[in-house]
């Protein structure tokens, strides 16, 4: 087929001689096989590793995490000859988590790849982690040759099987003139809508594959349709309704940062003075220093936030999936509101809280219609003096005694303030991230990066190594990661070094895994199970056994010293903040409780 | 050393009176009621390619989703395979199960069927057949056929809306049934109403399921 390739093209190119400037590359090749024009020449396509390695071309991908192997080593091929780079990590999960992290920070797809069998089952926790969270994700798994499928081969998985349930849409390539196509259109699927996942199993036999096709544009399946602005009537009900409420609050959640609503609903909000509450994936969309600001709602979120979402008559829930962690008990959640639901999926409305003013489009979109709509602002001042009473009964100060252990809060507002504010911030699960949320002013979107939905313990490494890559120069990449989280995936640090990634990792060591602790402490009569890590590494030393920088905080005339020269070192740095073992995260609501009735300490619970 | 934020206690602080039902409705007198599950056909038109089955049935076993019976086959265009599925859910269930298998991308239009719509499933059931000329008969009240007897077995094909289904299995029982195999309900809507045409909603089968006149077809 190569041959009937080279044949073909010349024919094409005479026919086609007035557009040479547009079309693709064999016209700037020159008989010796060399480019002319190195900026746009391209060879013609000869296997579907080629083809496949097009269509992210094609798709604009700059950058690939993954890592080599049999059933994938026709695509690496394939690569090696292309501009994207690719980032070899130290494990599949990380590939996966970084390549997350990517498309959270860029607002494209993010790419991983992986070999067959145990690299595309390592792939799965971070495919099920962006499902979770709807970041959009492009995973390439190589698979055993088309004729040893079902047959138990040495490295095979059911992949597209095992992915089935944590992907938006999966394929397994069975054309070689089609699989660049099928990347193609998986890449336009994986952000179209509501973004997340897509995953295209690549068997060696089709990659291998002799091919002269060209792949398709980057273009989503006809089927797969979405609705971009909302339904009229429905909007004019809902701008009736924030016209005439007397608590309102906006709820904005991670699809308001996806659909780059953020503006629009800052617009709307200072406009019509409306207090403001995210989510946790939501968090940047409204910034955290504004007067409406409440910041987060949900079993750790502030105090004022969670009394104002139980209080509130109308609430505008934007790009929300009504988590319940979010929630709590669906009983107790807003039970006086009514629930105006932007979204962009259609399933997510009424799917856990019953939508009175279902507003199925683009988050942007629809906010630009609601504020077309509302005409007059909601006479809400003593709602607006109440949310500001709230703010200041339950502060979130905590008490930071120079004589006793490092206080987390301590740490993390320490670390914000040696940062920039386009600073992003990753992290691991636990604690950690919860002090991270809390204690770290956010301002921008696409500058918080965690694992909500799944909660995904080792997450703050490996995104951070993708976050760093799509990050611009000026912005900060700080991972604030927990003892346990970090030492899931540290190997990272291996990546961070041989790329040269400005990092800078604060693991928040209390030499527990902290929120199971917690819990302990809290519902299992501080019965330890398991939860005392105790024989946790020296991660300073660690990171300098990587080639990284190690740093230590014992104290607190130790902090801003400390994070100002591991901010300053250009590199991975690693900060082994050694934390006081036992505090823990408040406020809380249990899971299932009633949000208005958080605890601030223990005996609360 | 203190633990913890300060602020009002729980019991200080106030809380509002309203509450929601299980299923996230505010409950106030007109909506009080949480909706009952309710059994209905739900008709899917599907890209006819490998893998969109266990899409399907994945999508309302990890969903637990309350499914009866799941049927495929192909349509009128090869391109294309229809899948009827008989849940039985509360409304805001089906109203999930609607939108959720619209999100699968191999999913071209799905659809609650009206409650009149034609649903017909196929049964053999292999009986004892010391009385050949008692089966028969039962198997000519139900418009049955028996398509195998040997000296000790007959085995009768019978097709149908469930209930007579059910009726011809009850029936055939006192025969001493060995084994039956079902095929699941099939169904289409009925006249000119298109099943499962790119467009349709599912709009007038949910005016027809909510109002006080929800019933099967009589041909059943
Ligand atoms: C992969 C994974 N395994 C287990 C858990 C359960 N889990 C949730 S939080 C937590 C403790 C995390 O400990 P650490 O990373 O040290 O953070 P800390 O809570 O101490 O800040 C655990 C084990 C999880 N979220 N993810």
């Amino acid at each position: 087929m190569s041959e009937r390739a080279a044949e073909i093209s010349p024919a094409d190119d005479e026919q086609d001689d007035d557009q040479i400037t547009d079309s693709a590359a064999p016209d700037a090749v020159t008989e010796d096989g060399t480019a002319s024009d190195a900026e746009t020449a391209t060879d013609p396509v000869t296997t579907g590793a080629e083809s496949v390695v097009r269509a992210l071309e094609n798709a604009g991908v700059e950058c690939a995490f993954g890592v080599q192997g049999g059933a994938i080593m026709p695509v690496y091929d394939a690569l090696y000859d292309s501009d994207i780079r690719h980032v070899t990590m130290a494990h599949e999960q990380g590939a996966a988590h970084a390549a997350d992290a990517y498309g959270i920070v860029s607002g494209e797809p993010g790419v991983c790849l992986a070999t067959s069998g145990p690299g595309a089952t390592n792939l799965v926790t971070g495919i099920a982690d962006a499902d979770m969270d709807s970041d959009p994700l492009l995973a390439l798994t190589g698979q055993v040759p088309t004729e040893f499928v079902g047959n138990d081969a040495f490295q095979e998985t059911d992949t597209t099987g095992v992915t089935t349930p944590i992907t938006k849409d999966n394929s397994f390539a069975s054309d070689s003139d089609r699989v660049g196509s099928d990347v193609s259109e998986a890449f336009a699927l994986a952000g179209a809508g509501r973004p997340g996942p897509t995953l295209v199993d690549l068997p060696k036999d089709i990659t291998k594959g002799e091919t002269d096709q060209e792949p398709d544009d980057p273009k989503v399946p006809d089927t797969y349709q979405v609705q971009e602005r909302a339904d009229t009537e429905i909007v004019e009900a809902a701008a009736e309704r924030i016209e005439n409420a007397a608590r309102p609050v906006m709820l904005l959640g991670g699809g308001v940062i996806k659909g780059e609503a953020s503006e629009a609903c800052r617009e709307f909000a200072i406009e019509h003075e409306i207090p403001v509450i995210t989510t946790m994936p939501g968090i940047g969309a409204f910034p955290e220093d504004h007067e409406l600001s409440l910041e987060m709602a949900g079993m750790h979120g502030t105090g004022y936030a969670n009394m104002a979402i139980t209080h509130c008559d109308t609430l505008i829930g934007i790009g929300t999936r009504f988590d319940d962690r979010l929630t709590g008990g669906i009983e107790t959640f807003a039970p006086d509101a009514e629930l105006i639901h932007v979204d962009i999926d259609p399933a997510e409305i009424s799917k856990n809280i019953h939508a009175d003013y279902p507003l199925v489009g683009d988050a942007e979109t629809v906010v630009e219609q609601l504020a077309d709509a509302v005409d007059e602002s909601p006479d809400a001042t003593k709602w607006r003096a109440q949310c500001q009473q709230w703010k200041s009964d339950y502060s979130m100060a905590y008490d930071a005694p120079k004589d006793e252990p490092v206080q987390p809060e301590f740490v993390v507002e320490a670390l914000d303030e040696a940062t920039s504010d386009r600073a992003i911030v990753t992290t691991g699960v636990g604690q950690h991230q919860m002090w991270a949320c809390q204690y770290w002013t956010y301002t921008e979107p696409r500058t918080w990066v965690s694992s909500h939905g799944l909660g995904t313990m080792g997450y703050g490494l490996p995104s951070a190594i993708g976050a760093r890559i799509a990050a611009d120069d000026d912005q900060e990449v700080v991972c604030i990661d927990g003892d346990g989280s970090f030492l899931m995936t540290l190997q990272g640090l291996s990546v961070a070094v041989r790329e040269e990634l400005d990092i800078t990792v604060a693991v928040l060591n209390n030499e527990y895994i902290g929120m199971v602790r917690q819990w302990q402490d809290a519902f299992f009569d501080g019965r330890h199970s398991a939860s005392d890590y105790g024989w946790m590494p020296e991660f300073d030393k660690l990171a300098e056994a990587f080639g990284a920088e190690g740093f230590r905080i014992d104290d607190y005339d130790d902090v801003a010293e400390t994070i100002d020269a591991a901010i300053a070192y250009d590199g991975p740095s690693v900060i082994d903040v050694h934390i006081d073992p036992d505090a823990n995260v408040y406020p809380m609501v249990p899971s299932g409780g009633d949000n208005g009735q958080f605890a601030l300490a223990e005996d609360q619970l | 050393m203190k633990r913890g934020l300060e602020g009002p206690e729980p019991e200080e602080r106030p809380t509002p009176s309203g509450r929601r039902n299980k299923q996230g409705i505010r409950i106030d007198p007109e909506v009080e009621a949480t909706h009952e599950p309710r059994r209905t056909v739900i008709s899917a038109l599907v890209e006819h390619e490998p893998g969109v089955l266990s899409d399907v049935s994945g999508l309302f076993s990890r969903r637990q989703f309350n499914i009866e019976s799941l049927t495929v086959g192909p349509t009128e265009d090869d391109d294309r395979a229809r899948i009827t599925i008989v849940v039985e859910e509360p409304d805001p269930g089906i109203d999930q199960v609607e939108k959720q298998l619209r999100k699968l991308v191999p999913v071209i239009s799905v659809r609650e069927l009206e409650p009149d719509a034609m649903r017909r499933e196929l049964a053999l059931i292999k009986v004892d057949a010391t009385d050949p000329a008692q089966v028969n008969a039962v198997a000519e009240m139900y418009d049955a056929e028996t398509v195998d007897s040997s000296p000790e077995t007959a085995t009768i094909e019978v097709t149908g809306a469930r209930p007579k289904i059910e009726a011809a299995v009850e029936t055939f029982s006192q025969f001493g049934i060995r084994e039956i195999s079902r095929t699941g309900t099939t169904a289409l809507a009925r006249g000119t109403d298109r099943t499962a045409a790119a467009e349709s909603t599912a709009q007038p089968a949910d005016e027809a399921n909510h109002g006080d006149n929800y019933q099967t077809a009589d041909d059943d």
